[in-house]
């Protein structure tokens, strides 16, 4: 089991959306990182990502990882921010039917697992439908 | 750099090899090659493995390897590109002949998976993605390709009949070779409803968790006459790149970019292209994969591997030979091996030694493996001289 330092330092990003904008491109990375891949820029702001934004695409998990197996099956997907950022998270609260490439959704924060039985509970984002 | 051939290879039944350790899996096809070249020693070794830290609770597998295979002080090493482990040791040791560092090197590969349960496997496969912003969220590695598919199929109109299609065909393929996993055959009402793994691909649209090893035994071309009565198969071309780790940031998320490359580098230092290739092994670690694959090498346009794989050419006797070996679906993936086998496999042909599986006129052929969701891809093209 990791220590609890793994889960902590990712927060920013899991609770926050906090994302890095390069100052001499404008590339936005989520999560950060210490150079740009589009020039090799090395400085960088800090921005906040959209919470909106449209699937590219999806699968139901129907045989799942043994932390994930009492949710079994849930729907991933990636999807498209507003601003171009891509990601990758469940897809909650939706019927398995209405899953399709260019489906609205927004991000909202959740619960996402446990680790083990008397782990700590770990967040962070999902995708919800927009209705 | 100097010229390079295959003088030696070896595999295993590949399976569920409950009594053999990790150690006797490597060591046992490591010899099989050494006999297959008759060579008396090797000098330097490279073992592709993907996680037998994570399988096995064991780290350190050159020396583990090297020690066991009695080969020990040579240098001896483990390679790690996920599930192109094996090719990319092969490549490692064709650049250590090919610098003249030494004359007769060993690439091996190898994977025990069954030393864990299934949630062990699919977490050390899982490794092989972006462990905080993809497996985090709960997708597996069926779950990450299940998106590929959904992607091309979105995108082309790829059907899920002609994902089923290379299931049939591999299985088809492997029911003819004595080493692989599962050597029956499929149909594809049995492919589409089989248990469903992530939607759309089934049990059957995925590779299976297996044990196995393969090697091959490399020198100098202008050597190999003198080292082994096999006829050398020359390394013609290789060639390996990288693409995000992620499936969420590819350019395109239903193209490989780094098979593509791969492949061009290969190409280029064979001076060859696509319709020069008589027969090739793929990554077909899921169906989608295959199918992407050989739109990536150039073998089909793209977005048309999907009618590809249902037209026939990928078939034995096709414009294309695809897998004959069965491919990575009816052989089997011990991870790590899988490259190497690919070697084995396309040297075999070359060789004409492969009977009722055997491409007729083969004198030149591809092997592509490929890591994780397409991060890491290794291409060789061999030839017979």
């Amino acid at each position: 089991m990791s220590t609890s330092a793994r889960y902590w330092r990712e927060i920013p990003q899991r609770y926050r959306l906090e994302a890095a904008k390069c100052v001499s491109c404008g590339k936005v990375f989520f999560p950060p990182r210490l150079t740009c891949k589009g020039c090799g820029g090395r400085e960088f702001e800090q921005v906040t990502l959209p919470d909106t934004g449209k699937l590219v695409t999806y699968t139901v998990i129907r045989v799942a990882p043994t932390e994930f197996s009492d949710q079994a099956p849930y729907a991933v997907g990636v999807a498209e921010l507003d601003n171009g950022v891509r990601l990758t998270a469940q897809v909650a609260d939706v019927d398995f039917d209405e899953l399709k490439p260019g489906l609205p959704v927004k991000i909202e924060f959740r619960k996402v697992r446990e680790e083990g039985e008397a782990g700590i509970l770990c967040y962070g984002y999902k995708f919800v439908p927009v209705r | 750099m100097r010229e390079v051939a295959v003088i030696g290879v070896g595999m295993q039944k590949w399976g569920e090899l409950w009594e053999k350790p990790l150690r006797d899996v490597f060591t046992e096809s490591a010899m099989l090659a050494i006999d297959d070249a008759g060579v008396d020693k090797i000098e330097a070794m490279y073992v592709g493995c993907m996680s037998s830290g994570l399988f096995c609770g064991q780290e350190h597998i050159g020396s583990l390897m090297a020690d066991y295979l009695g080969v020990a002080p040579i240098p001896s090493l483990r390679v790690e590109t996920a599930c192109a482990s094996g090719g990319a040791a092969f490549r490692q040791a064709i650049f250590d002949v090919g610098v003249g560092a030494h004359d007769i090197v060993l690439a091996g590969g190898v994977e025990k998976m069954t030393d864990v349960d299934g949630g062990g496997a699919t977490f050390a496969l899982s490794t092989a993605a972006d462990s905080e912003y993809e497996v985090y969220h709960g997708v597996t590695f069926p779950g990450l390709y299940a998106m590929m598919a959904v992607a091309h199929m979105d995108k082309y109109g790829t059907t899920r009949d002609q994902l089923a299609h290379v299931s049939v065909k591999n299985h088809k393929n492997g029911a003819k070779n004595a080493h692989a996993q599962y050597p029956f055959e499929v149909t594809l009402d049995q492919v589409k409803n089989a248990v469903m793994i992530a939607d759309p691909l089934t049990i059957l649209d995925c590779s299976p968790i297996t044990d196995g090893a393969a090697a091959a035994i490399v020198c100098p071309l202008d050597m190999a006459k003198d080292l082994s009565k096999n006829a050398p198969i020359k390394v013609l071309g290789s060639g390996q790149a990288t693409d995000t780790i992620a499936l969420h940031d590819r350019e395109d998320i239903a193209w490989l970019s780094a098979v593509e490359k791969a492949g061009e580098e290969a190409y280029k230092q064979a001076g060859l292209k696509p319709s020069d290739i008589d027969f090739v092994e793929v990554h077909d670690c899921f169906t989608i994969a295959e199918i992407c694959v050989i739109e990536a090498l150039g073998f089909f346009e793209r977005g048309k591997g999907g009618t590809g794989a249902a037209s026939g050419e990928t078939h034995m006797g096709g414009r294309i030979p695809v897998n004959p070996s069965g491919g990575l679906k009816s052989k089997g993936h011990p991870v790590g091996a899988t490259g190497v086998a690919q070697i084995v496999e396309v040297t075999k042909q070359l060789r004409g030694e492969c009977a009722d599986r055997q491409c007729p006129d083969a004198r030149i052929g591809m092997a592509q493996n490929m890591g994780g969701t397409g991060g890491s891809s290794v291409v060789h093209i061999l030839g017979s001289v």
